[in-house]
């Protein structure tokens, strides 16, 4: 058994094992279901960020679009969490597929400047569409359904260890999808995309194709974060769809290291920590988390994954 | 049937112009060099040639295939492939990953999400001959980034043969090295040149190295043609020993 694998071993025992150990540490379940969501979507921006190296300020609007997309199936449509989960995702991928075709030639900053436009254009439709979305006052009056499978019921509404486990389950499921395509044909012509566009371009792979594929694969599972997220909650509002969401994400990716797979997922739990106990001591917890982040970046670049495994190396 | 026709073509940069009415020919099988002095515009020439930019006039036509406004990567499917004058490579990761990406490329693996046991063998199998060929097998497990520039510029030929392209662009491949580096990458051009019948179009600063492999030279000045013919010819033709030549010999002694 190699470093890596010890190190994969010990972080799906750590999730498998979270109810136990939270409680134990003083946390409550929620707070590490919050965790797992936030870090699948740290790590769906991540698989953009770090293994592409295309620079998304946007994945608020497919986070967002992924949350209000289960809030509304399940408040005006079919009181069904599974559906709702899908038709979240599904808003969200579309919403990126013809997002992504339009700007996906654009690089660098002007890409992320254009990202973080459409965001806030989802964010003042789900601000300013009151009748529906509930407005600056949040979609209410909605719960997460209990899953019917057909020989049992489970109750993810009142049992947040059972809602816990539905949320590990469709985290372990993206987080293997986007293992095996980053070290499948296609994902190495995505690191080679981050590595040298040119190089890529003039080794026989469209570019614009393969950046585009891996935003929309990036924001279909960012929408399935916020589906999550949205039921986490049993609520919405368009704080979902802010830039601030969206800037959360990428303090998470860079905190954990943009580099690492898990990266972002040390990231979020980093975050949530920091946002639970910072805050409940001051108003300024944003604050905290800004000085955290800058001296994160300035003395480990590489994240806090990165640093242990240069450690580990040495 | 020839493999490679560029008709006439210019580029032009605002007023400058940098390619201007410039013909060329390749056959299956030959090596041809492109030789002139610094900015005359033979790195402009290849541009045009592998599609980086559109030429403003004139037509190119690879294999038959009127190929003037198709994209780079179209062009690297019917069999096009190039280096860079300023070493074009994926510096964080292995030189063995380096290899790989265009060997799946050329398999055409590149949008798979797996691959089967089979196919992956094969992928492995050309990477080690490749890795064999430019002699980098003992730093198939270094990031390319930590190599030595010769090894550098020996893996982006690599990566280039990794398309298996029937036409070889290489824009001073021996730029920068020592000579016994420059001696190296002399041999593998030839070998791939006589053994393998490779058509290849060379850019090339060093005499020694031009002389030694083209089949047929092309002198570039300003832009224009300023001669063309076999080794012999160009070595005679005192137009280019005034323009270009004699300036290479004052500045080697
Ligand atoms: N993309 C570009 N935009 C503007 N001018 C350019 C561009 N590419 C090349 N040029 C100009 O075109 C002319 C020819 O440049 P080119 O790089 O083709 O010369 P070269 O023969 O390859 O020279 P060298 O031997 O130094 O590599 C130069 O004056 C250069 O500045
Ligand atoms: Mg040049």
């Amino acid at each position: 058994m190699n470093g890596r694998q010890a190190a994969n071993g010990a972080i799906w025992i750590a999730l498998l094992t979270m109810p136990w150990w939270m409680n134990a540490l003083g946390g409550y379940t929620e707070l590490g279901t919050q965790v797992v969501v936030l870090a699948l979507t740290a790590m769906a921006l991540n698989f953009l960020l770090g293994f592409t190296g295309v620079l998304s300020f946007g994945h608020a609007a497919y986070f967002g679009l992924g949350a209000y997309g289960v809030g509304l199936t399940i408040r005006y449509l079919v009181p069904s969490t599974p559906l709702g989960i899908l038709v979240g995702v599904a808003v969200g991928t579309v919403a990126a597929a013809v997002i992504g075709a339009l700007i996906i030639r654009l690089r660098g900053v002007y890409f992320a400047m254009v990202t973080i436009a459409f965001a806030q254009v989802f964010y003042f439709i789900a601000f300013r569409w009151n009748k529906v979305t509930g407005g600056d006052d949040g979609l209410i009056s909605w719960t997460r359904q209990p899953l019917d499978l057909g020989f049992a019921r489970i109750d993810i509404l009142h049992n947040a260890i059972a809602f816990y486990y539905l949320v590990l389950v469709l985290f372990a499921l993206a987080a293997a999808i986007m293992a095996l395509l980053l070290r499948s044909p296609f994902g190495r012509t995505l690191l080679a995309i981050r590595e040298n566009e040119r190089r890529a371009r003039f080794l026989g792979i469209p570019v614009e194709l393969h950046m585009w594929l891996s935003f929309v694969i990036s924001c279909l599972f960012a929408s399935l974060g916020g589906t999550l997220y949205a039921l986490l909650n049993n609520f919405v509002d368009p704080r979902a769809l802010h830039w601030n969401m969206s800037g959360n994400f990428v303090i998470m990716a860079v905190l954990g290291g943009m580099r690492s797979f898990w990266g972002p997922l040390i990231g979020a739990a980093i975050f949530v920590v920091l946002q639970d106990y910072v805050s409940s001591m001051t108003e300024n917890w944003q604050s905290f988390l800004g000085l955290f982040f800058v001296l994160v970046v300035l003395f480990f670049p590489r994240g806090v994954l990165g640093v242990l495994r240069r450690r580990a190396v040495s | 049937m020839s493999l490679l026709r560029v008709e006439n073509v210019s580029r032009h940069f605002g007023s400058l112009i940098a390619v201007s009415g410039v013909s060329l020919v390749v056959e299956p099988g030959e090596l041809r060099a492109v030789i002139g002095p610094n900015g005359a515009g033979k790195t402009t020439f290849f541009n045009l040639i592998s599609g980086f930019f559109p030429p403003t006039k004139g037509r190119i036509v690879f294999d038959e295939y009127d190929v003037t406004k198709l994209a780079p990567h179209r062009r690297v499917k019917l069999g096009m492939a190039r280096t860079f004058q300023i070493t074009e490579i994926f510096p964080e990761l292995r030189v063995r990953e380096n290899l790989r990406i265009p060997v799946e490329v050329a398999s055409g693996h590149r949008l798979r999400p797996w691959l089967s046991r089979d196919a992956d063998e094969e992928v492995r199998a050309r990477v080690s001959e490749l890795l064999e060929m430019g002699g980098l097998t003992g730093h198939a497990d270094r990031l390319v980034g930590e190599l030595s520039h010769g090894d550098q510029r020996a893996t982006e030929i690599m990566m280039a043969l990794a398309l298996k392209p029937r036409l070889l662009l290489l824009d001073e491949p021996t730029a920068g090295m020592g000579d016994q580096e420059t001696y190296n990458i002399t041999q593998l051009i030839r070998r791939l040149h006589k053994d393998q019948k490779l058509s290849i179009v060379l850019i090339e600063h060093d005499m020694r190295v031009v002389f030694h492999l083209a089949d047929r030279i092309m002198v570039l000045a300003e832009g224009a043609v300023l001669a063309e013919g076999t080794p012999d010819e160009i070595a005679k033709n005192e137009q280019v020993q005034a323009a270009y030549l004699g300036n290479v010999q004052e500045k080697s002694a």
